[in-house]
């Protein structure tokens, strides 16, 4: 049995929650064992590297000390901004002597220790190349078949730190995704920003970085767009009626990919979390239901 | 109406060792290399709604023009999806100079009172800090206390829909040991004020 390091981050415990209730029974299915870390913090994301670059360092250390400590192997995040920190603190404290020094001064006051051994990597990176498609195919009960899914990967887990797949044209979800049977749409928006949280913070701005994904996503027929990020899925589904208002509707629905995987292994939708959308996928219809 | 801009920058404008400030920011170190190209800003997807693109700000920062690089709102657009990183010729981390300038705006308070980005990071560290970790929902709503309250009526449907599909959250997501993150945070600040010498490179 596969053993991992499980760091779930601040979202997959709220806005992002469907994300984790789907992750974890596919992961279950397939065999692996995910091992929460005892007592993890938040990794810093994009706002306290503008607050204090050293204490967003230590933020990061804390955990990947803290994953060294249970000896689980390989630390998995799913959450895309948990990703890039926690890699991009890595070579932080790689390549500079000065972090280097903060960083081990604050592990002792704590009697933790961080060598820079465990591997941060995200569950797609595990599912494709540790656990493999042929495995994955194995466990499918209910092929996609006629799916029409948008694969949109977003910024974070491609760029820049990202060691399993391109940064502007990644396809380890696309090949996910016709392994399950879904028809995978060509989208040439995958790796575009969402808006991040300017959809908050600057609607004007930040709303329409959004639309362009969905109006894009539209235009090329897909019944679902699907996502790797907590925060992707949140702009391209919590704001529809901002951006209706603004641009007309387009009622794309976004999930995460595991979620799609889990209907595609017979896991019942809402012990996947997809009625947690506002905009919410169709059933699949009953022809994609085994015979 | 015609307006008039001054388009050339006076000496007098500069704040001599700004530029050599940044660089000396672990992982900012290559902006002394950049060759000017735009790379950047046309990799940028936010590059067309900022008031200078961001191989401006790069010849500005490197320029010593601290005061209309801190005051630019092109340091508050860039969403982080390291495009430049990737692409610059010359591995200047564009996006970590951007950080290291959004830090100092925040520490010397350049930006415009209400302005919810730095706003946000603020009260997010702040969350951190004492509980060791984010709970969106209620992030979200100290943001709209402190930068605009008007913005919560435009959100209350966002919210109920939230409270709908089960992911309003209103108890804090907190770590057990903060005292001791606490102290590692700590820890970074008491080393600033007064390295040991064992600790000077």
């Amino acid at each position: 049995m596969k053993k991992y390091a499980y760091f779930p981050g601040c979202s997959l415990k709220g806005l992002g929650r469907g994300y984790e209730e789907s992750l974890l029974p596919v992961m279950e299915r397939l065999g692996v064992e995910m091992v929460e870390l005892d007592d993890w913090n938040c990794c810093g994301a994009t706002a306290y590297m503008s607050i204090d670059e050293k204490q967003a360092c230590v933020l990061a250390a804390r955990n990947l000390a803290l994953a060294e400590k249970t000896g689980a192997g390989d630390l998995v995040t799913p959450c895309s901004a948990c990703y890039l920190v926690l890699n991009k603190m890595k070579h932080y404290i790689k390549e500079s002597e000065e972090m280097r020094t903060t960083v081990r001064r604050s592990l002792d006051g704590a009697g933790l220790s961080y060598s820079g051994n465990t591997p941060v990597r995200h569950p797609l990176d595990i599912l494709v190349n540790d656990i493999g498609l042929d495995v994955i195919k194995e466990k499918v009960v209910r092929p996609l078949t006629g799916l029409k899914v948008v694969p949109y990967y977003g910024c974070q887990v491609v760029r820049p730190y990202s060691t399993f797949d391109d940064a502007w044209n990644p396809t380890t979800m696309d090949r996910l995704l016709a392994t399950i049977g879904a028809e995978v749409v060509p989208y040439p928006l995958k790796t575009k920003c969402c808006g991040a949280s300017l959809t908050g913070t600057l609607p004007k701005v930040g709303l329409r970085l959004t639309y362009i994904l969905l109006r894009e996503a539209a235009r090329r027929g897909a019944d679902v767009i699907s996502t790797i990020c907590p925060l992707c899925q949140f702009n391209l589904d919590a704001y529809h009626d901002q951006v209706a208002r603004r641009w007309g509707p387009v009622p794309v629905p976004t999930v995460y990919f595991t979620q799609l995987m889990g209907l595609a292994f017979g896991l019942p939708a809402k012990q996947l979390g997809l009625n947690r959308n506002f905009v919410r996928m169709k059933p699949l219809p009953a022809a994609h239901a085994p015979a | 109406m015609i307006q008039v801009l001054r388009t050339v920058k006076y000496e007098a404008e500069r704040v001599k060792g700004f530029g050599r400030e940044i660089m000396s920011v672990p992982g900012c170190e290559n902006l002394a290399s950049c060759i000017q190209c735009g790379t950047c800003s046309g990799t940028c997807p936010l590059s067309v709604y900022m008031a200078h693109s961001p191989r401006q700000i790069m010849a500005l920062v490197r320029a010593d023009f601290k005061d209309e690089v801190l005051q630019s709102n092109s340091i508050w657009l860039c969403a982080s999806c390291y495009a430049c990183t990737t692409e610059c010729p010359r591995e200047i981390r564009v996006t970590d100079i951007m950080y290291a300038l959004k830090l100092r705006a925040i520490r010397e308070g350049a930006y415009p009172k209400h302005f919810p980005i730095p706003i946000l990071a603020k009260e997010f560290s702040r969350m951190v800090r004492s509980k060791g970790r984010i709970t969106e929902t209620l992030l979200v709503m100290r943001l709209f206390m402190k930068a605009n309250l008007r913005a919560v009526l435009g959100a209350w449907r966002q919210g109920l829909g939230l409270i709908r599909t089960g992911r309003f959250v209103i108890l804090h997501e907190r770590i057990e040991r903060r005292e001791e993150l606490e102290k590692m945070l700590a820890s970074v600040e008491a080393g600033e004020a007064n390295p040991s010498p064992k600790d000077l490179p």
